[in-house]
């Protein structure tokens, strides 16, 4: 746990008394306090390319009244400059007054280890894995052109502080680790990627030898890829399998679900609540609260404890994603949806662990009911844009289905869609829902998080897949 | 204020000193501080005010051909202590790689020229404020807009760069930015669009009233969009987007690309990769330029530097450790191009819509669809079907798909090249792709 206060001449007493002086006639604000501490280390072209350590500390300090929100934030953790930031919200909300709301649910649930990740294991012990990673994959097999591994691990401390001293930490450790294999045959060059991590420490993802999983994996989606074929263009019949291919869920669905561009009515779903938006069997949830996952939090970064959030049931839309904010000018309550990228950020209502529920069919049911169609296995990134609702998302392992079998595997193409209509499109859903292996980094406004995702196999009846073959 | 060049100097030395001190045998530091302030509005009220004024700093120690790097933004002396001692235990324990080094010293900047890259003038919020009420109320003129958003940013940063070989040197720049989107909505659809404009001088901005009806206009014209079959057709890029084929090209044509083999530009210098009528420069020394420096992140002078001539690929772009492992000496790309652009064509915007009687004008892509390695290239779309040289009406839900080895020796550029960006392109026609869509 950080002591903020001991850094500088700014005391506690101090803090809360600047905190409350400024906040007592706004509706909300905090002051945010964050010391991070993250390395990285990349092996690459045969060689340590970087070992970069890298520490953090600042303060963001936000006041709120009505729909306007006043930031300052600064790197220098000291009275002086805490008073300054103080000005700067008074200034700008000078004219606006509000009724400070006290309230934050309280939890004492916790879904991670204080632990600092980058002291758990010795830079020696990191690199002779990364270096095993390179000779592991260049030994097995002639056609392995570049290999690329690293690790990224981090810590970061939070103190939230609320008008008349309450305050709230939380310590959150987070890795990744990562392998990127190039191959070259015949002329051709492909790549694989996979990766895995979440909050506890390296040697939990690493043990027995697990690296050596990461490597096959990326080893055999680079493989599959040397063997594609250029892919169909045009409205098809689309199966996806189960883990990481939710990132449909999340860029058609879910961003289209935070709280903001519906207060605004800029979401193409700002009045469909209640209204069915997706096949009867299609349950999607949003959920802070699994252990050790990526997109997990004890608090956000506002202090509400996270929950799971139910966004589709069965079908009918019943929720949205909510920070402090948005749920205060929408008459409802923060779902502990409020994040940050960091303190030189302000609070937006974000995922967190986003999933769809498992259903009772299987992936070969779905395979052997597509005449022509593709197999989508694992993705790159995706993006939406929110207002018209139309998404994309891009295919790194994918295969053609030919009347109920799965041919030859396709190159990476991108898939586009409506998110309002594409889960009416959902017409089996799997029994095999599956969490993504923990890599995931969604931007929204120029802030990246950590999140994850999860789903089942699903068949949709009608997707654009967007290859070069017509 | 800023904080001023004295400063900035004397923290990088203390960090050199320290360096040295612990047994470094050289050292590279950063030192930058910025402050940026921010006032967004919303539906013609204020939404936001946003301040955020930072120092940042960054370490590089060497032992021999041993490197490793620091960065934090934490700039007491104890702390910085704490970390370059951190940071040069991390170096003993690195394994040598050849190609570590400072770069050499004979390419090293030796003066700088004013730019003319900094304004000082303060914008106060209250001005800002204005500006985006003239904005908005100009942007929601039409009832057809359902909801606007912009923001001005006033942003004034200072850095200096120092090694251990002597150099020393450092420059302010400002920029100011303004940007508006716009929601509109008919009874079929609800559509977003935007304008920005972004200067180093407040002088150059684009109007507030300008500005807003771009937007505006630009957004409304999307209203009521359809889905296209799937096909081969001309694909004409809007301005907005046929500078990201730059971009890519720029990614493709990078040393560390092209040194690990990850490129499909690999072991093209000399040869054509684009129409033989396509030239693209980059051109660090162009005065209040977005993308203009006087020396790249490791301190090597920038010179102009013809990319692609006569459709010929003439240069990567090299810094220092991967020029030492591709044997070419750094350019002072370290860190990237600095203002890159396509020289022009020799066709009106008007000619180029028209060359086809059918054609697809995209306004908009989405997705991260751009392999680098294979050169495929397959994107979600927006934008307008042509006729005869006319928008006839907007399109969207389609994906365009190809490979940039062909797609390069298909460009055809208008006339229409403007330097409002730090790349900057025509606007661009290229036969021969492929749509999905129906």
């Amino acid at each position: 746990m950080s002591n903020f206060f001991n850094k500088s001449d700014l005391t506690r007493q101090d803090a809360d008394k600047i905190v409350s002086e400024t906040l007592n006639n706004c509706d909300d604000g905090e002051l945010y306090l964050e010391e991070s501490k993250s390395e990285s280390i990349l092996l690459d072209d045969n060689k340590i390319k970087s070992s970069n350590y890298s520490s953090d500390l600042g303060f963001g300090f936000r006041a709120i009244s009505n729909e306007v929100v006043a930031y300052s934030y600064s790197n220098e953790i000291s009275k002086d400059s805490l008073k300054n930031s103080s000005e700067n919200l008074k200034s700008t909300l000078k004219s606006i007054k509000g009724t400070y709301n006290h309230e934050i649910p309280k939890s004492n649930k916790k879904f991670y280890e204080d632990i600092n990740p980058i002291e758990q294991k010795t830079l020696d012990s990191k690199l002779e894995v990364l270096n095993k990673v390179n000779d592991f994959l260049r030994k097995k097999d002639g056609s392995v052109k570049q290999v690329t591994a690293s690790f990224a691990g981090e810590q970061k401390s939070i103190e939230i502080i609320r008008s008349g001293g309450e305050a709230l930490t939380d310590v959150r450790p987070l890795i990744r680790f990562n392998v990127s294999v190039m191959l070259e045959k015949n002329g051709r060059k492909e790549t694989g990627v996979y990766g895995i991590g979440g909050r506890q420490s390296y040697d939990d993802y690493l043990k027995n030898d697990n690296w050596k999983n990461v490597c096959e994996e990326a080893f055999r989606i680079a493989s599959v890829n040397l063997k594609s074929k250029p892919a169909p263009a045009g409205e098809m019949k689309v199966v996806l399998g189960p883990g990481w291919p939710a990132i449909l869920i999340h860029e058609a669905i879910g961003h289209g679900l935070e709280g903001d561009f519906n207060r605004k009515k800029t979401s193409a779903f700002h009045d469909l609540m209640g209204e069915k938006v997706a096949s009867e069997g299609v349950t999607i949830v949003d959920d802070g609260t699994i252990d050790n996952r990526r997109g997990s939090l004890t608090i956000d970064d506002e202090g509400t404890p996270t929950e799971r959030t139910v966004l589709i049931e069965n079908g009918i839309l019943k929720n949205f994603m909510q920070d402090r904010h948005n749920a205060r000018l929408m008459n409802t309550r923060s779902t502990g949806s409020g994040r940050r990228e960091n303190y030189r950020h302000i609070v937006l209502p974000r995922m967190r662990n986003t999933m769809m529920l498992s259903g009772n069919q299987t992936q070969d049911e779905m395979i052997k009911s597509v005449d022509k169609g593709i197999f989508a296995v694992s993705f790159g990134g995706g993006q939406v844009d929110i207002t018209s609702g139309k998404f994309v998302f891009n295919c790194t392992e994918a295969y053609e289905i030919n009347n109920g079998k799965i041919g030859s595997p396709i190159k990476g193409a991108t898939l586009i869609g409506d998110g309002p209509s594409i889960l009416k499109e959902v017409s089996m859903v799997g029994n095999d829902m599956m969490l993504d292996p923990g890599i995931g980094t969604c931007g929204k406004a120029g802030q990246g998080v950590p999140v994850g995702v999860a789903q089942p196999s699903i068949l949709i009846d009608k997707m654009t897949v967007g290859g070069t073959k017509l | 204020m800023v904080k001023d060049q004295e400063f900035l100097k004397s923290k990088a030395s203390y960090c050199l000193d320290l360096a040295k001190k612990m047994g470094a045998t050289d050292a590279s530091v950063t030192v930058g501080h910025s402050i940026s302030e921010t006032v967004n509005f919303r539906n013609k009220s204020l939404e936001a005010s946003d301040r955020s004024d930072g120092l940042a700093l960054s370490i590089e120690t060497y032992l021999g051909k041993r490197r490793s790097s620091i960065s934090s933004s934490n700039l007491l002396d104890e702390n910085i202590k704490t970390l370059i001692e951190k940071c040069f235990e991390t170096t003993k324990i690195t394994p040598e790689d050849e190609f570590n080094s400072l770069p050499d010293k004979n390419l090293l900047a030796k003066q700088i020229s004013s730019l003319n890259l900094y304004d000082e003038t303060r914008f106060e919020n209250d001005k800002k404020i204005k500006y985006l009420k003239d904005l908005e109320e100009s942007a929601s003129s039409d009832n057809q807009i359902i909801n606007t958003e912009s923001s001005f940013t006033e942003n004034k940063s200072n850095f200096i760069l120092a090694n251990s070989e002597g150099f020393c040197d450092g420059y302010k720049t400002s920029s100011f930015a303004a940007s508006c989107v716009t929601v509109a909505k008919d009874e079929n659809s609800m559509e977003r669009d935007y304008e920005f404009s972004s200067k180093r001088h407040l002088s150059d901005i684009k109007q507030a009233s300008d500005l807003g009806n771009k937007a505006a206009k630009q957004t409304i014209r999307k209203l009521s969009p359809k889905k296209i079959g799937s096909e081969k057709i001309s694909i004409i890029f809007d301005k907005r987007i046929s500078k990201g084929m730059l971009s890519a090209f720029a990614s493709a044509i990078s040393a560390s690309a092209i040194a690990r083999g990850t490129s499909f530009l690999k072991d093209k210098i000399d040869q054509q990769v684009f129409a033989n009528s396509i030239n693209v420069i980059d051109k660090p020394d162009i005065v209040k330029g977005m993308g203009s420096q006087n020396f790249d992140s490791e301190g090597v002078n920038s010179n102009t530097l013809q990319l692609i001539e006569s459709g010929i690929l003439k240069n990567y772009l090299v810094d220092t450790y991967n020029g030492k492992k591709l044997n070419l000496k750094s350019n002072g790309r370290s860190g990237g191009t600095t203002n890159l652009y396509f020289e022009k064509g020799n066709i009106s915007y008007e000619d180029l819509m028209k060359k086809n009687s059918r054609s697809l004008y995209i306004t908009e892509t989405i997705g991260h669809g751009s392999n680098l390695v294979t050169g495929d290239y397959s994107v979600g779309a927006t934008g307008f079907l042509v006729e005869d040289g006319e928008l006839k009406y907007p399109v969207n839900e389609i994906t365009i798909a190809g490979n940039f080895k062909d797609m390069f020796k298909n460009i055809i550029l208008a006339n229409d090249l403007e330097f409002e960006y730090s790349v900057n392109s025509p606007t661009m026609m290229i036969e021969g792709m492929t749509v999905a869509g129906k």
